[in-house]
């Protein structure tokens, strides 16, 4: 049905299968090798050439966009110690995890109440939660903007309120952006969470019951417990590609709201200085991969692949 | 429902609106939250279907009145249906390349137990944990570093790279759960392990290999940030739209949009009902 809800098919791997055969050692070799090598050869390759790129400077004298392999490692200080570039990037690692943790609050809820509370509408509103993949990202990106826009219905909303003045507005701002990366996600955050708060057993929450828990207690102590799998499957669905993505920043935001995904885009295809974007796509992969990696370990969710 | 509850139960105590309210929420709480989720959910797809009968020439951003005009024409703006076509080509063809070599990834790695298992595990894994714009920019160094002409052929290879990890969970997920049992009945009833394969294990794989290749056209057919690194002058849909974010978007881009909605959502009503009835008949 969706990405999330595979990956969180296989973050709990549910019954398993047929008894793996022994015999015929190189038919699996020969089954994985085509798909295999274009991963590899389109994959892990470029990454090395990425990594490699990273370490080149400048021909001297050359055009803009030559550069030779000098294996120059002060590429990434000097690349870190920049405020053009840290500052995006702590930016980006701020609005996602705003975002992700927005998308836990409304995704969490709604996951629920679709599992446990939806009855026979179970279905239509499991449709309805991936009905916006049906309708191109960018296209949904940009009614964002004329939702949020000074004279649609957000601003006019929040202005009788009295949360904005009668010349404020949301759009473009980080408001706008972070609520945008929310937006984008949030079916990836819902999904998983959903596919295992299906799988939880109503009798264990009856039985809690039974053994005088409150309902929030039951649900603290059973339910959450038991649908942790989808709360990290959809955290990560979230959390990864938030952080690299530019086009809310681009679409929603001002240059004061610049992720490091528009910093990468902008000094690779603009710019041409491309071991800078190579460093700045290590660096973000590689924190990204630190930061999953604490995250898992911490929440004890080792059974992810 | 409320107004009945307090009009049933009308004398014993007066309530005040506030608190009647206050009651109300508490009992629907959950309710009324899903409907907030929702209408954030799906705000923008009304938006964006909204938009389609602007009346707008090329800037398609405030409301300028009601019009027809770019439903009936909806190649009216330069380049829309082009990019369209584009789009669908190729996604069509990663779809294809991308079902084929996933699928048997997914045999292979449920089927057997071989060494470098968990390293083809890892290898599945790691694309889906990587940023886009790190796997986008990356290719892309490598077709400059060996000097690699940009266009439809890139953005393919780009594409099926990122789609067969995605058919390969789809259909991994759909093979663990088969129950192997049947196919040794088959075996056990003189069938050939071929027959077995054809007659007994493709047909019950199909619908997850059905969902892995919507999965892999609709990633393909959305995706922007890779395609953006590895297109040079060739534009697919999405790029065609978030190039003319700029200058204003014309209106027919909403009404290919929202017609691809409705397919798309036809689709799947349909797979539903015929779903419900099998599971009935």
């Amino acid at each position: 049905m969706s990405i999330a809800a595979a990956i969180a098919e296989t973050a709990d791997e549910g019954p398993k299968g047929p008894p793996p055969k022994r015999r015929g050692r190189f038919i699996p070799y020969l089954l994985m090798l085509p798909g295999a090598l274009w991963l590899g050869i389109f994959f892990l390759v470029p990454l090395v050439t990425l990594f490699l790129t990273s370490l080149q400077t400048p021909v001297a004298g050359g055009d803009v966009g030559q550069f030779e392999q000098t294996f120059n490692f002060a590429n990434y200080p000097e690349t870190l110690t920049d405020p053009n570039y840290y500052v995006p990037l702590f930016r980006s690692f701020l609005y996602s995890a705003s975002a992700t943790i927005l998308a836990l609050l409304i995704g969490y809820p709604l996951a629920y109440g679709i599992a446990f509370k939806a009855g026979r509408f179970r279905n239509v509103l499991l449709v309805m939660v991936i009905a916006p993949f049906f309708v191109s990202f960018i296209l949904r990106t940009i009614a964002w903007r004329q939702i949020l826009a000074d004279e649609g219905p957000v601003v006019a909303v929040l202005r009788v309120i009295g949360l904005v003045g009668p010349t404020g507005g949301v759009y473009p701002s980080a408001i706008a952006v972070v609520a945008g990366l929310t937006y984008n996600f949030l079916p990836f955050m819902t999904l998983p969470i959903y596919a295992s708060l299906e799988r939880v057993d109503h009798r264990l929450v009856e039985a809690a019951g039974d053994l005088y828990a409150s309902p929030w207690t039951g649900f603290r102590k059973v339910t959450l417990p038991l649908s942790m799998p989808g709360v990290v499957a959809g955290t990560l669905l979230t959390f990864i590609p938030a952080a690299g993505d530019y086009v809310n920043a681009a679409l929603l935001g001002t240059p004061k709201n610049t992720m490091i995904g528009n910093r990468i885009e902008f000094t690779f295809l603009s710019v041409n200085d491309y071991p800078t974007a190579a460093v700045l796509s290590f660096i973000l992969m590689a924190s990204i991969l630190i930061m999953v990696l604490l995250y898992v370990r911490r929440v004890g969710t080792e059974d992810l692949v | 429902m409320s107004v009945d509850t307090s009009t049933g139960q009308a004398a014993p105590e007066r309530l005040s609106a506030g608190r009647r309210v206050r009651r109300w929420l508490g009992a629907n709480a959950l309710r009324v939250y899903m409907g907030i989720a929702f209408v954030y959910l799906l705000l923008p797809v009304a938006y964006t279907f909204l938009f389609s009968f602007n009346d707008a020439g090329r800037t398609n951003l405030t409301w300028q009145g009601f019009t027809f005009d770019n439903w009936l024409n909806p190649c009216g703006a330069p380049q829309v249906c082009q990019s369209v076509v584009n789009s669908l080509t190729l996604g069509l063809l990663v779809t294809l390349v991308a079902t084929i070599l996933g699928t048997l990834i997914a045999f292979a790695l449920v089927r057997y137990r071989f060494r470098g298992r968990s390293t083809t595990n890892l290898l599945i894994f790691l694309p889906m944990a990587t940023p886009e714009v790190v796997l986008g920019s990356s290719l892309l160094a490598l077709f400059l570093n060996i000097f690699v002409p940009l266009g439809f052929w890139t953005v393919m290879i780009a594409h099926v790279m990122f789609c067969i990890s995605f058919v390969v969970v789809t259909v991994k997920a759909r093979l663990a759960s088969l129950d192997p049992r049947l196919e040794q009945a088959a075996m056990d009833l003189y069938a050939s392990e071929a027959q077995a394969f054809r007659r007994i294990t493709l047909p019950l794989v199909a619908p997850g290999i059905a969902a892995a290749a919507l999965l892999a056209f609709s990633l393909s057919f959305d995706d922007f940030i890779i395609t953006n690194f590895n297109s040079g002058q060739f534009t697919t849909f999405p790029k065609f739209v978030y190039v003319s974010a700029t200058r204003g978007i014309p209106p027919q881009a909403n009404v290919i949009a929202s017609a691809m909605f409705f397919i798309a959502l036809a689709l799947v009503v349909i797979g539903q009902v015929i779903g419900v009835r099998r599971r009935k008949g």
